[in-house]
């Protein structure tokens, strides 16, 4: 018996171990490569050049590794495309995922109190939002988004607001399930409890019901963060002129791009890692979130 | 004629229903001033529901609601003088235990050094101050208990509302938090509204015990009347054990009545009774007296066979065959019986009797459901 179940977990231990290898070897790959230098042709024919201010036709072949060099990170960080659509997906980001998270927050206060009649149709409207391919919605986004701002002059053109809105959609039926998960979870009686000692509807929600949401509110507004950022499908449609850091990247592609791009995901990567870490960190110290509630929170997030 | 004022809570035919259910059915019932009320019954028959319409958790949907003497229909919980201790505690588990006293007082407004001085007070005499600065998920339930109840009486409010706050603890804990409940009572003098299924509990700290059942309230009355006056069949069975027996009344007369149970002998017992009618007879089970070797038959003494003995330790409890088939229970005190009764053995015969103080006339049966209790029955509550 003993002998069987210690074979048996240290197949498990394998199987995790291949599991996390298939996860994060690519990742791992991308870092190593964001050091790897020019072909040593390329290197030859611009001798006295900055090996990192060559473009991408000139570098010769950098899938395979030529060496070792830092220079892609100070050279990407000067990129006149690359810093400017970093910022504007992040802003785009950073608006879309606070509007959603407060849409998605009414949304699962008002639909878990409501009365099935009601909640069933609006329920089916959520998930379809989710489950209809994000090509529809982008084609669908645009020509609404063109009409709109024809037929109504304030109705913003077609670039950053645009894109904003059109994400909306998506990420407030996101942030909406996530919440309500947690809302659904927390019961009727702490809500009552501030009533019954009280606490108007206002303020039970300021000082009891928001504290006690706050962690799906934080996992909704991470995920719907990263959907926003990394989103290339509904801005190819509707971005106008405004670059986001995915349009840029694959534009980019099309002429081959450098080993600068894998220094830039290697920072983002970094800046990721931090700030899960530091969320973690201070969740754990903050003594309301039970250090269990902030690991269901980041399984939520795929971390 | 009564004042309104007398009474903190009133239902006057108070109805709720969920769908096509009355969950509380046409209710009147008034709790006094600083007494201790408990409403007992069996799950689904209306007590909690009681309570919340109480807190307004709950609309009724007919009848009126008065606390202090004022109509509270519609009156939302977070303005209405009252109080509740939950089943689960409810403590915000993101605030620490002072600050969940204090969430009440800061919601009126008091000051922050005042709040301070009241909760800690209040943590004072359910013996926690030590506590204050935990957070809740780091006491245990019977600590949690005391909390949930700290940040009800330190509001002061004019009634309690306790639903089954004991139903989660282990038995020790219970008896010793029934003990404690009583005394802050007492300390406090506020109106304790107090849900329960539990007789015992109720029967121990209660001044008075509505018996509900069904939506309605069956009996209302002092612990020591609904023991040993119950007005029905219901409250006869749910409070304590009880033995019945069914027959018809053959004479009634002088504050004595007979009725004719089938046992071979006439069962007689004090009060008023229909003449005639068939009505139901409770006995309990510790007014039995089992005696060994004898064959000495009588009224209210019944020659039987014994079906089984039971030792509880300083009790015996005999299930006990009367001539009529039906069998009843039957315990005595070890320490006050004849030694001879701690021999008795199953098929043994003998004599089961009882003091014409004893039998509890409960009733009329009615013909379409004497079927089901015809024979004795009994009923286990512990």
């Amino acid at each position: 018996m003993a002998r069987n179940s210690n074979r048996s977990k240290t197949g498990f231990s394998i199987w995790a171990v291949l599991v996390i290898v298939f996860l994060y070897l690519p990742i791992v790959v991308m870092v190593i490569f964001a050091f790897n230098q020019p072909s040593a042709d390329a290197l030859a024919s611009n001798p006295g050049v900055d090996p990192c201010s060559l473009p991408a036709t000139q570098i010769g072949n950098v899938s395979v590794w030529n060496g070792f060099t830092a220079c892609w990170f100070p050279a990407a960080l000067h990129d006149p495309t690359y810093i400017p659509a970093i910022i504007t997906s992040a802003q785009i980001a950073f608006v879309a995922a606070a509007i959603s998270v407060v849409l998605g927050l009414m949304a699962a206060l008002a639909l878990a109190r409501m009365k099935p009649r009601g909640r069933i149709p609006f329920d089916i409207l959520v998930y379809l939002t989710l489950v209809v391919p994000e090509i529809v919605i982008a084609v669908a986004s645009l020509i609404f988004f063109v009409q709109a701002h024809n037929a109504v002059p304030f109705f913003p053109q077609l670039g950053f607001w645009t894109i904003v809105l059109g994400q909306i959609v998506f990420n407030s039926a996101l942030a909406m399930l996530i919440i309500r998960a947690r809302f659904v979870g927390m019961g009727d009686t702490l809500e009552e409890a501030a009533f019954d000692l009280g606490a108007g509807p206002l303020a039970t929600f300021r000082q009891v019901t928001l504290p006690r949401l706050m962690p799906a509110v934080f996992s909704a507004f991470l995920l719907s963060f990263t959907f926003s950022f990394d989103d290339y499908v509904l801005p190819a449609f509707t971005n106008g002129t405004t670059n986001t850091w995915p349009i840029v990247l694959y534009s980019a592609v099309r002429f081959g791009i450098t080993p600068a791009v894998n220094a830039l995901a290697t920072m983002m990567l970094l800046l990721t890692i931090a700030a899960i870490v530091i969320t973690a960190l201070i969740l754990r110290r903050s003594r309301g979130g039970s250090s269990e509630g902030v690991a269901k929170n980041f399984a939520a997030l795929g971390v | 004629m009564t004042d309104a004022n007398d009474f903190d809570v009133e239902f006057r035919g108070i109805t709720k229903r969920f769908g096509d259910v009355a969950a509380v059915n046409n209710v009147t019932l008034q709790v006094r001033k600083g007494e201790f009320l408990s409403l007992l019954g069996p799950s689904g028959c209306g007590k909690t529901t009681s309570l919340r319409m109480i807190a307004g958790f709950e609309q009724p949907d007919e009848g009126e609601l008065l606390i202090g003497g004022k109509d509270a229909v519609g009156v939302p919980p977070y303005k209405r003088d009252v109080n509740t201790v939950f089943q689960s505690y409810a403590l915000f588990p993101h605030k620490s235990i002072i600050d969940n006293v204090a969430f009440g007082l800061k919601q009126r407004g008091e000051g922050k050094a005042e709040r301070r001085a009241k909760a800690t007070e209040a943590l004072e005499l359910v013996q926690l101050s030590h506590r204050a600065d935990d957070r809740p998920t780091m006491l245990s339930g019977g600590q949690q208990q005391r909390v949930a109840l700290a940040r009800a009486l330190v509001m002061n409010p004019r009634v309690l509302l306790l639903d089954e706050p004991l139903g989660a603890l282990d038995l020790k804990l219970r008896k010793e938090m029934q003990f404690e409940l009583k005394r802050i009572q007492e300390h406090v003098g506020i109106t304790f509204v107090y849900v329960t299924h539990d007789q015992e509990e109720a029967l121990s700290m209660s001044d008075r015990i509505a018996v509900m059942s069904n939506g309605v309230i069956e009996q209302l009355d002092e612990p020591r009347a609904i023991y040993d006056n119950p007005k029905t069949a219901f409250v006869a069975g749910f409070i304590g054990e009880m033995n019945f027996l069914t027959g018809t009344v053959t004479s009634a007369n002088d504050g004595h009545w007979t009725v004719d149970a089938g046992v071979g002998v006439p069962v007689q017992g004090f009060g008023a009774a229909p003449l005639n009618e068939k009505v139901r007879v409770g006995l309990r089970p510790e007014r039995l007296v089992v005696t060994p070797n004898s064959d000495e038959t009588g009224t209210n003494r019944v020659l039987s066979t014994v079906l089984s003995k039971m030792y509880l330790g300083d009790q015996i409890q005999f299930v006990v065959t009367l001539p009529s088939g039906a069998t009843v229970i039957a315990i005595e005190q070890r320490a006050s019986v004849d030694p001879a009764t701690d021999n008795i053995k199953p098929g043994d015969r003998v004599t089961v009797s009882w003091d014409a103080h004893a039998p509890l006339l409960l009733g009329i049966v009615d013909a379409d459901k004497s079927n089901s209790t015809d024979t004795s029955t009994t009923k286990e509550t512990r």
